[in-house]
């Protein structure tokens, strides 16, 4: 580790790697430049993107549409499938090359393999899974004021300071971190894919982007590692644990239960999520039993929980009343769901789901 | 040939987490556990152990209660156990935690045959950076979300999940494997196992016993040799009631609190 | 007097919560309603060593204590009390008689496949004219000079349809006793499964431990080996006996685990359920019902855990007799599951009575324990017996 990044002074530049995987830019990298830009500008200097792979110069453009001035773009055979020791040792002599004095990445299953290996042989310390970023010190304030339970006009910060802040949750989420490198360049973080917000696409700016080819070695002795094959999965038995977002039917779907059921899918679909069910649909016989939620189903916690026409009995409840965020929509204003709901709403589903599905369209479409 | 496993003891986050006012974790409200993707680490090995009669030997880094949860290894059926434990070591971060820990896996010794697993992330630090991090230190080839795995002849073909599939990869022993909780069911320990678990060696490794190791510098370790700190931590508001969404718009209202979340 | 466990009972006990909530919970229900035994539980168990728990390494057992076997049972009957009477019957009933009267053949032959859970045990004393009435034998066991013919049935057997290994009670012939009077010689053996003559019969259908195999056990003209004369001709009426004494302490132990698996369900129910406005916890009958049967649940628990001791001491050389301590083990924790099995349904109100919670289920399987390996008059009369010689 002849490498020395300790003259924190000498590096310049915000520089983002850019995924790829099949040829194709991942989401995460235009939600990750689009935040970058705004480090950068409070940096007062450059935003990178790094992107490796085989003849991908032609995707590197876009990438200057969220706000990236240029993408240093390293072009190779043995780039083209992901591999720890080939992106890890490019990555490395760039950045020992260029001195960038922040690097994020986006902490996909790949970034996640990525990031700690460059940042051990970089000397310098990692953040993993941040989800809020910060340089200027008061913007910082303002999130602290919003986001925690700190008291922070009673605290000292120094407001000169430039360091990269980066927040993240710890201990499964129930306490937020956040970390400083301050005496290791560059400052590395990886971030969670769909937590940043992809800024509006400049097609101007696309275009000035620069694509720049840095020089770098790079042979098979490298890579320590054969990919054999990479796939996709195949469909499988509905994963209600696993999933982020649950939208469950209950009797209330009697009247239609398919009709009812499709709706929940639709849903399901738009919040990237799976369909459940209470107990008295699945003894119905209106849906699978793989699907039940509840004291004899499965219990779950995801980010988001749709209980459509379910009132709430505790066998249902005791299944699903840790999840993140719970909305229910019922008839009956007194349901015992609206107790442990964090967004209600009364009415009848088979009118209430169609609009929540068009209003959700759109406010996809208007992002 | 060796299985070396690395292993963290870790407040149990799955339940209800007790915070202070200091906005620091309350570890003494909380039972400790074995992190569950070390479990599925462990299991790995022992399956290795049973196809190959290899030794199986774990490893953490903690204050002396870890050893309580060595013992449970070994009787779950590891060979042995190493606790790296020194007051020079606390206050680590990964870096620092990785140096430490590369530095006991060289006194153990790794060789040509030998595997190192690790679990993917700790469920209190979440940061999957340790395996990777003490691979780089070691020189190993790495494969990290290990969701199956096979050893023939000295060398390890893994399916490494990614978020929609997998890839399968080959890499030459010695070499890292960071292993996710889905990879396999860790087999509970066994009567006969829990009755011999004491009598089984256990080495503890302080500062002294690693010092001589190049990995192991006064700022590679500790509080001193860690390159990112804690700036602030604190916990996040909590969850007021809800709220009935009321008027002929409510799908739009909903609509708009999800996307202002960003969960849409 | 110490009550803390070894930091080996502490793991153990550990492993036998988390296997019962796993393994053996999730199929609690089925096992009861579909009367289904539950084979993968039992090679799961086996796989653990919690088929030989507390017999030395050297056949095969775990090499724990009784105390650790005392808890399995315990453990896996707060869950399912099937599950805790295959565990029981197998080695209090079967194992623990061949390593207590076994010769060192008899012992290598059978005790490491009992143990490894190769073979599952069962014995058999009861016949259709002989329950309590336990010397009103009339299987008999005629010495044909090179094998023994047995003839006559058991019944009421667990683990009657999926055992290896039986231990059969039987006449032998009749001696002239201290008094001058003629009774019964009644001898122990070992009867394989397939022995020709030997074979299982009706399965019963019980109110409670409906996943236990209770069966008959049918002897027409059955042939064994010499060799499976199981202690000493004529002792076989101690043999049953003293096997009962041990079998006491494991059904204390699923009687005591049911009781506790009972509490606990009710004390995660009261505090869910609300009735007025506020949880049914917050109620003192609630709370004065619970606080008793708890301090009744933890009595039984020292008693049970007292017998099992003591029966480990006697393993290891002391003079010590158990008979006394695991007939009061048996008797208070067999009344003291019913009671509290009864009282806690009453508290889950008409959900308690549905098939939906477990308690209506534990509440029918309590009743047997106050039954089976010597009723509770039977327990009595033992306790009164040593009392008042």
């Amino acid at each position: 580790m002849a490498y020395d990044c300790t003259d924190t002074a000498a590096f310049k530049g915000v520089w983002v790697f850019c995924e790829q995987r099949e040829g194709k830019l991942m989401p995460t990298d235009f939600e990750l430049i689009s935040e970058a830009r705004k480090l950068a500008d409070e940096l007062g200097c450059e935003l990178s993107g790094l992107l490796l792979g085989e003849n991908v110069e032609g995707i590197a453009k876009e990438l200057g549409g969220y706000g990236a001035d240029k993408v240093l773009v390293c072009d190779s055979p043995l780039l083209k499938d992901y591999t720890t020791d080939a992106y890890t040792k490019v990555i490395c002599d760039v950045i020992h090359e260029y001195k960038p004095e922040v690097f994020l990445i986006g902490a996909t299953n790949i970034g996640r393999d990525l990031g700690p290996r460059c940042a051990a042989r970089l000397h310098t310390g990692l953040t993993a899974d941040a989800t809020h970023l910060d340089i200027d010190t008061a913007k910082y304030m303002d999130f602290l004021r919003t986001s925690s339970t700190i008291d922070v006009d009673s605290q000292k910060f120094n407001m000169e300071d430039r360091n990269l802040k980066m927040t993240r949750p710890a201990f499964g989420g129930h306490l937020m971190a956040t970390i400083i490198c301050p005496r290791f360049r560059p400052q590395m973080s990886t971030v969670r894919p769909g937590v940043m917000k992809k800024s509006a696409f400049d097609a101007a700016k696309a275009e000035a982007c620069q694509i720049v080819k840095p020089a770098f070695e790079l042979t098979e002795a490298d890579c320590k590692t054969k990919v054999l094959s990479i796939e996709k999965a195949a469909k499988k038995m509905v994963d209600l644990i696993g999933a982020d977002v649950v939208v469950s039917v209950g009797r209330g779907i009697s009247k239609d239960p398919q009709a009812g059921i499709k709706l929940a899918e639709e849903l399901a679909a738009e919040l990237g999520g799976v369909v459940g069910a209470s107990r008295a649909v699945v003894d119905s016989g209106w849906i699978s039993s793989d699907h039940q939620v509840g004291q004899t189903g499965k219990t779950v916690h995801p980010k988001i929980y749709v209980a459509l026409g379910i009132s709430g009995a505790i066998q249902h409840v005791a299944g699903m009343q840790d999840s993140e965020m719970i909305i229910a929509v019922n008839k009956n204003d007194m349901a015992p769901i609206f107790g442990v709901a964090d967004y209600g709403i009364c009415g009848d589903l088979f009118k209430v789901v169609p609009q929540l599905i068009a209003s959700i369209k759109a406010a996809k479409a208007a992002e | 040939m060796k299985a070396i496993v690395c292993v963290k003891q870790v407040p149990d986050t799955s339940g209800k987490v007790a915070v202070n006012e200091n906005g620091t974790l309350d570890r003494a409200s909380m039972a400790t556990i074995t992190n569950p993707d070390d479990l599925a680490a462990v299991e790995a090995a022992l399956r290795l152990k049973d196809q190959t009669g290899c030794e199986v030997i774990v490893v953490t880094m903690g204050p002396p209660p870890a050893e309580g949860m060595l013992r449970e290894l070994i009787a779950r059926g590891a060979d042995r156990a190493v606790l790296v434990s020194g007051r020079e070591f606390g206050g680590s971060d990964t870096f620092a935690t990785s140096q430490i820990l590369a530095a006991a896996i060289n006194k153990i010794g790794v060789e040509k045959g030998d595997v190192v697993f690790c679990g993917r992330q700790a469920i209190d630090g979440d940061t999957a950076q340790v395996g990777p991090q003490i691979a780089e230190k070691l020189h190993l080839p790495q494969i990290t979300y290990v969701a199956d795995v096979k050893v023939e002849d000295g060398v390890v073909t893994a399916k490494r999940m990614l978020e929609d599939g997998f890839m399968m990869i080959q890499a030459e022993t010695p070499c890292l494997l960071t292993c996710v909780k889905e990879l396999n069911e860790p087999r509970y320990m066994s009567v006969g196992g829990i009755f011999e678990c004491y009598s089984k060696p256990m080495d503890v490794f302080d500062y002294n016993a690693l010092k001589d190791d190049p990995l192991i510098e006064v700022d590679t370790i500790g509080l001193k040799g860690s390159p990112t700190n804690v700036f602030k931590s604190f916990t996040p508001p909590q969850k007021g009631a809800g709220t009935m969404l009321e008027g002929d718009d409510v799908a739009a209202q909903m609509a708009g609190i999800l996307a202002a979340k960003h969960l849409i | 007097m110490d009550f803390t466990l070894s930091k080996e009972q502490l793991m153990v006990q550990k492993m036998y919560r988390e296997f019962a909530q796993n393994e053996v919970k999730p199929l609690a229900a089925e096992v009861d309603e579909q009367e289904r035994y539950p084979e993968e539980t039992v090679a799961k168990m086996a796989k653990l060593g919690m088929m030989g728990i507390y017999f030395p390494k050297k056949y095969g057992g775990a090499g724990a204590d009784v105390l650790s076997y005392a808890m399995a049972v315990e453990e896996l009957s707060k869950v399912c009390g099937t599950t805790g009477v295959i565990v029981s019957a197998h080695t209090s009933l079967c194992a623990a008689p061949i390593f207590e009267n076994g010769t060192e053949e008899q012992k290598m032959k059978y005790l490491p496949k009992l143990c490894s859970g190769e073979w599952v045990g069962a014995f058999g004393l009861t016949e259709p004219g002989a329950g309590t009435d336990a010397q009103g034998q009339q299987t008999t066991a005629v010495d044909m000079g090179d094998y023994w013919l047995l003839n006559g049935s058991k019944i009421f057997i667990t683990n009657a349809g999926y055992a290896n290994v039986f231990i059969i009670i039987a006449v032998t012939g009749t001696v002239v006793n201290k008094k001058g009077r003629k009774v019964k010689e009644i001898s122990a053996f070992i009867v394989e499964r397939t022995d020709e003559g030997f074979s299982v019969g009706k399965h019963e259908k019980k109110m409670g431990i409906r996943g236990s195999s209770t069966c008959e056990l049918i002897m027409e003209d059955c042939k064994i080996p010499k060799d499976r004369l199981l202690g000493v001709k004529g002792k076989g009426f101690q043999v049953a006996m003293k096997t009962l004494d041990g079998g006491r302490i494991g059904i204390a132990s699923q009687a005591l685990g049911i009781a506790q698996g009972a509490l606990d369900e009710t004390v995660a129910y009261v505090k869910e359920r609300k009735q007025f406005g506020r949880s049914i916890a917050q109620f003192q009958n609630t709370q004065f019902e619970l606080a008793e049967m708890k301090a009744r649940v933890e009595a039984a628990r020292l008693l049970v855990y007292r017998a099992a001791m003591k029966k480990q001491a006697a393993m290891e050389g002391s003079k010590e007799h158990y008979t006394v301590e695991a007939a009061e083990a048996k008797l208070i924790a067999a009344r003291t599951a019913s009671d509290v099995t009864r009282r806690c349904l009453q508290l889950f109100g008409g959900y308690g009575y549905t098939r939906d919670y477990p308690i209506e289920r534990m509440m029918r399987d309590a009743k047997i324990t106050e039954i089976y390996e010597g009723t509770s008059e039977v327990q009595m009369m033992v306790i009164s017996g040593d009392l008042l010689k």
